[in-house]
């Protein structure tokens, strides 16, 4: 009965690929496009790339208040 | 087929054929059947006849394989980095450790970050799961899990609980709770059962569904409430290792990344495989989708990270040197997508401009391999959790 899983198996394998070939694609050359343009259209909301000022950086050495 | 000579029980009607001849006994799943000598060789020819089947379909899935890297390949015009030559180059990184968070006694393996963007839940191989307060570094909660080795741990969106899993197979959901009396450890609750070690888990959209992953080849979507399984992915040839959903609101999607060098990625609700990619050489140890949600990277112990776009149905772009050989263990994006964190197991952190290709910075600290990494959910900072015990925000 192995012969038959293996069948099964491969069959599996056969529609999968079917379903995979047939997946609408558009070009390198778009796609790469459109992800340029999500990167510098958020660039400037980008914390770690721009960086934040020191005073609103909420992970800045804390500093002792002093009291007058 | 004159040759046999066969002792013949009985003489009457074939089952199959109807003539009336000899007939021999035959068990076919445990049904008795009167077939003539004629149709029981018609029959094992028939058996053969599989066999070419199989050899065949074998076939058919190697030219379906490579119509597939041909169609692929048709649309490959252009290199991202060629797009992306136009773009400003970033300049010199400084980065630096500004928190380090101690009180693991054993390797960190896995952390996620708390959408408050101060908290985070980290686990380690000694079965001890921590809550941290990331800008005062106190410890807000810590639960024992009865098993060495928590190589998953998720925040809920709400910040009501986590949830985690390792070697026990199963992932338990903890609510937290601010009351000092109560024991987190009596409030779990069991809710997925795997055959094999759990690798990874997150929460949905909401904290009533989680999604693990798991050694035993599969992912699988549970109900919190009710702990069912609500639906289950196969198609990884081996260990599953990671997981990540789709950013959007709507997205259905969720990547995961096998030892069996595939990335696959599903549709939640119908099980179905919609895409997949096996590009890289080794185990993908974590995968990450792009903000935008059109694409996703890889890590993996093959030493490179590789960017594969969901529209374009294939790689868009490769992140490795010759210099870097130790296995990449974990890769997240900052919040507009520019830069790839990955950790290394030669104890480093890398930068990447993720549109040009180059390495922007390495960042050192860890006294011993980086196991996990992720950005702050709101892109200001990120953590990296490592087997020195420690993480660093």
């Amino acid at each position: 009965m192995s012969s038959n899983s293996n069948l099964t198996t491969m069959r599996r394998l056969v529609e999968q690929l079917k379903l995979e070939a047939s997946v609408e694609r558009i070009k390198v050359s778009q796609a790469a496009a459109e992800l340029q343009q999500y990167c510098l259209q958020n660039a400037c909301k980008d914390a770690l790339l721009v960086g934040v000022p020191a005073g609103s950086n909420p992970f800045r050495e804390p500093r002792s208040c002093t009291l007058l | 087929m004159c040759d046999q000579t066969f002792l013949a029980i009985s003489f009457g009607p074939c089952d199959k054929c109807v003539k009336t001849k000899p007939l021999m006994n035959i068990y076919i799943k445990t049904d008795q059947f009167n077939y003539c000598s004629l149709c029981v060789e018609m029959m094992a020819n028939e058996g053969l006849r599989d066999n070419e089947t199989l050899s065949s379909l074998k076939n058919e899935s190697e030219t379906l394989k490579c119509k597939l890297e041909e169609e692929r390949a048709k649309l490959h015009d252009v290199e991202l980095h060629q797009v992306a030559d136009r773009v400003d180059a970033l300049g010199q990184f400084v980065m630096k450790t500004r928190r380090t968070l101690k009180g693991h006694g054993n390797k960190v393996l896995c952390m996620d970050w708390c959408k408050d963007k101060r908290r985070l839940v980290s686990s380690s191989q000694d079965g001890k799961v921590i809550v941290w307060d990331a800008f005062t570094t106190n410890k807000e909660h810590a639960v024992t899990m009865p098993c060495t080795w928590v190589m998953a741990c998720a925040y809920a969106p709400s910040g009501c609980a986590i949830a985690c899993g390792g070697l026990d197979n199963k992932c338990s959901v903890y609510p937290l709770t601010f009351d000092k009396n109560e024991n987190m450890a009596a409030k779990k609750k069991s809710v997925a059962m795997h055959t094999n070690y759990l690798s990874a888990c997150s929460f949905t959209n909401s904290d009533m569904q989680i999604l693990t992953a798991s050694g035993d080849g599969t992912c699988a979507l549970w109900d919190v409430e009710s702990g069912q399984l609500l639906q289950s992915f196969h198609g990884h040839a081996a260990d599953v290792l990671c997981l990540d959903l789709a950013p959007s609101e709507t997205g259905n999607t969720f990547v995961s990344g096998g030892c069996d060098k595939k990335a696959m990625v599903w549709d939640l609700r119908s099980g179905q495989c919609i895409q997949s990619f096996e590009t890289h050489d080794s185990d993908i140890n974590s995968v990450r989708y792009y903000p935008s949600g059109d694409a996703f990277a890889s890590a993996s112990d093959d030493a490179t990270c590789r960017l594969y776009d969901l529209r374009a149905d294939r790689e868009v772009a490769i992140y490795s040197k010759e210099s870097i050989i130790f296995g990449a263990s974990s890769v997240d994006f900052s919040l507009s997508g520019r830069l790839l964190f990955t950790g290394y197991n030669d104890y480093t952190i890398n930068v990447w401009d993720v549109l040009k290709g180059t390495r922007v910075s390495i960042l050192f600290g860890h006294e011993n391999r980086v196991s996990t990494l992720r950005v702050s959910p709101d892109g200001t900072a990120f953590c990296s959790g490592s087997w020195d015990h420690t993480l660093r925000v």
